[in-house]
């Protein structure tokens, strides 16, 4: 194995050991698991009583709206913050950043390193969690939803929210990555971004294309319908077709995290004492 | 400090340091400093704020000059994945990535420079038993006292077998009996022709490990070399002597009928006499003569002041004990 390879190695084996289980992320754990909890109580209450008026296809709107507006806008809008801006900044503030900077690896493996460890527990955590919220939330329609699964459209949708939810922690996670490196409070900029975000629907098209939602939700399959008063005042943007928001959202990303690799290399230690 | 090396070194074996100054904002780090330090044990000695730490955190890259150049065997600091190669650093943080042991500490640090897992392995062990922590070494270095730490952390910086190694305050927290082993560490270190560099609060210590001294103040260097010979250049402090003999007396008064000698004082057994001179080398001239002229039995004849601690009350002031 190459030296670039052993030592980005390295350090996503470390950072892995630190960030899964680690106690300070049980408010992240908690909140993938919030979504799975609510599809569940959904489908043990739908199972239990009797209406005529609940249709599958009620199910798979509702999933959309939990995930449009729950799962992409806080679950991992705000789990991606907690895990990828603390990579650096909780450094910063336990007073460890040096341990890594004495080491003679490049400053940019060690960005790559320690965003590739914040990118597979993001991907395991909120990618995992929509699944098991897909295939939970019409589980009382019994051999309907089998069939909407494994015979209609029901695995291609999970597959798109299985991406979209990928890209969105690929995304968040340069963003928030670079964040964490940049500023001692990363709160004051996600604030930033989080209101930025969810304006989204309301601003001109040429503004909603600058920012990560826009692309996501063109990727959804499903999508949402926005209920008087707020129909008025959405303003309805070309959505992104695939095979542009895909590699947008890529590049998009790789930009953020050059630019994050380039900084670190500028990057001090020092511990505000 | 170059001047007063024996041999001439290559740039490459030197660290060097031209005219580098390092401001935090508008606070003084450390102000044009010139240096050059030859292999062997080399301490930092200097106040609070003195900008120790400055100077190990400039070589070692973790921070960057303001202006001026530093070289370390040749490398940048600019260059920290040569850097690091050679240098070990053990810093003055005591903070260690969480839930990891002592042995994943060093290990995970090697895995990090490259090393295949059984090197790690290899050198994760050797580290640890020179420091006496290998008994320790599976329990998380969060439990660990303060001497432990400072134990794992030099176990860190050593664990690459670096050319360079930089301490800040390597024995602090330490007992005695570690204090021994870790001095006896840095002096093997340094007579392997390895540069180890030390700051220390303590400096009858600094006298026992030392080749060389760096002596700081708010931020400038102000003396540096073998503690003698920077003891040698403070001209305008008289030269402590203490004679011990069978006559102290006669001694004394013989050596003062010499324009150079300041002041004289006979211990309280009466077999001492400590001598203040401006002219060690003509003391010395003369306390020959006298002894053979006069047939005294001399015991032993001692500078009294050339220590670190003399050195840094003429230089800097205060009590070199209290840095």
């Amino acid at each position: 194995m190459q030296l670039w390879a052993r030592q980005i190695t390295a350090v996503l084996r470390l950072e892995m050991k630190k960030t899964f289980f680690s106690k300070r992320g049980w408010w992240i754990y908690c909140l993938a698991a919030m979504p799975v909890v609510i599809t569940v109580l959904h489908w043990i209450v739908m199972s239990r009583i009797q209406s005529n008026g609940h249709r599958l296809g009620d199910d798979t709107i509702i999933f959309a709206g939990l995930f449009q507006l729950f799962y992409l806008r806080a679950v991992i809008f705000f789990g991606c913050m907690g895990i990828f801006s603390n990579l650096f900044r909780v450094e910063m503030l336990e007073k460890t950043l040096h341990y890594y900077f004495l080491t003679p690896m490049r400053r940019e493996l060690l960005v790559i390193g320690k965003y590739l460890a914040g990118l597979s527990v993001a991907l395991v955590l909120f990618v995992g969690s929509v699944a098991l919220a897909f295939l939970t939330v019409a589980r009382h329609f019994g051999s309907a939803w089998t069939d909407y699964l494994y015979h209609g459209p029901g695995m291609s949708q999970l597959g798109s929210y299985m991406l979209v939810a990928a890209l969105a922690c690929v995304g968040y996670g340069a963003v928030f990555l670079m964040c964490g490196l940049f500023f001692r409070n990363p709160m004051i900029p996600a604030a930033v971004v989080f209101v930025w975000e969810n304006l989204n629907p309301f601003l001109p098209s040429v503004l909603k294309k600058i920012s990560v939602i826009f692309y996501l939700r063109s990727l959804c399959p499903v999508e949402v319908p926005v209920p008087p008063p707020f129909s008025v005042m959405v303003i309805d943007a070309d959505p992104t077709p695939i095979w542009l928001a895909v590699p947008g959202l890529l590049l998009l990303s790789m930009i953020l995290l050059a630019y994050t690799a380039m900084s670190a290399r500028q990057t001090e230690i020092n511990y505000g004492e | 400090m170059s001047a007063q090396a024996p041999v001439q070194q290559s740039h490459e074996s030197l660290i060097s340091f031209a005219n580098v100054s390092r401001f935090y904002g508008e606070v003084l780090g450390i102000n044009k400093v010139n240096l050059t330090i030859p292999a062997g044990v080399t301490s930092l000695v200097g106040p609070n704020g003195s900008g120790k730490t400055t100077l190990m955190n400039l070589m070692t890259g973790l921070i960057r000059p303001t202006q001026g150049e530093i070289k370390v065997l040749g490398i940048s600091p600019e260059n920290p994945e040569q850097l690091c190669k050679v240098v070990g650093y053990c810093a003055q943080f005591d903070a260690c990535p969480k839930g990891l042991t002592g042995h994943q500490f060093i290990y995970w640090f090697l895995r990090m420079h490259g090393y295949t897992p059984e090197e790690c392995e290899r050198k994760t062990a050797t580290a640890l038993q020179r420091v006496s922590m290998t008994a320790a070494a599976q329990r998380p270095v969060g439990a660990y006292s303060k001497g432990m730490r400072q134990r794992i952390k030099l176990a860190q910086s050593i664990a690459h077998e670096p050319q360079v190694l930089v301490l800040d305050e390597p024995l602090n927290g330490l007992d005695p009996m570690a204090r021994a082993e870790t001095i006896a560490l840095f002096r093997e270190w340094g007579q392997n022709g390895r540069h180890v560099i030390v700051s220390s609060h303590i400096l009858h210590e600094v006298d026992q490990i030392s080749d060389q001294v760096i002596l700081l103040s708010q931020g400038y260097v102000v003396a540096e070399g073998e503690i003698k010979g920077v003891r040698d250049e403070v001209k305008e402090q008289p030269m402590q002597i203490l004679v011990r003999c069978n006559d102290p007396r006669s001694l004394a008064a013989r050596l003062f009928q010499q324009d150079h000698m300041v002041e004289a004082k006979i211990s309280r057994d009466r077999r001492g006499l400590l001598l203040r001179t401006s002219d060690a080398d003509s003391f010395y001239l003369l306390l020959n003569k006298v002894i053979l002229e006069s047939g005294l039995e001399v015991e032993s004849v001692a500078p009294a002041d050339d220590d670190v601690n003399s050195v840094y009350q003429y230089l800097i002031g205060g009590d070199g004990g209290a840095v």
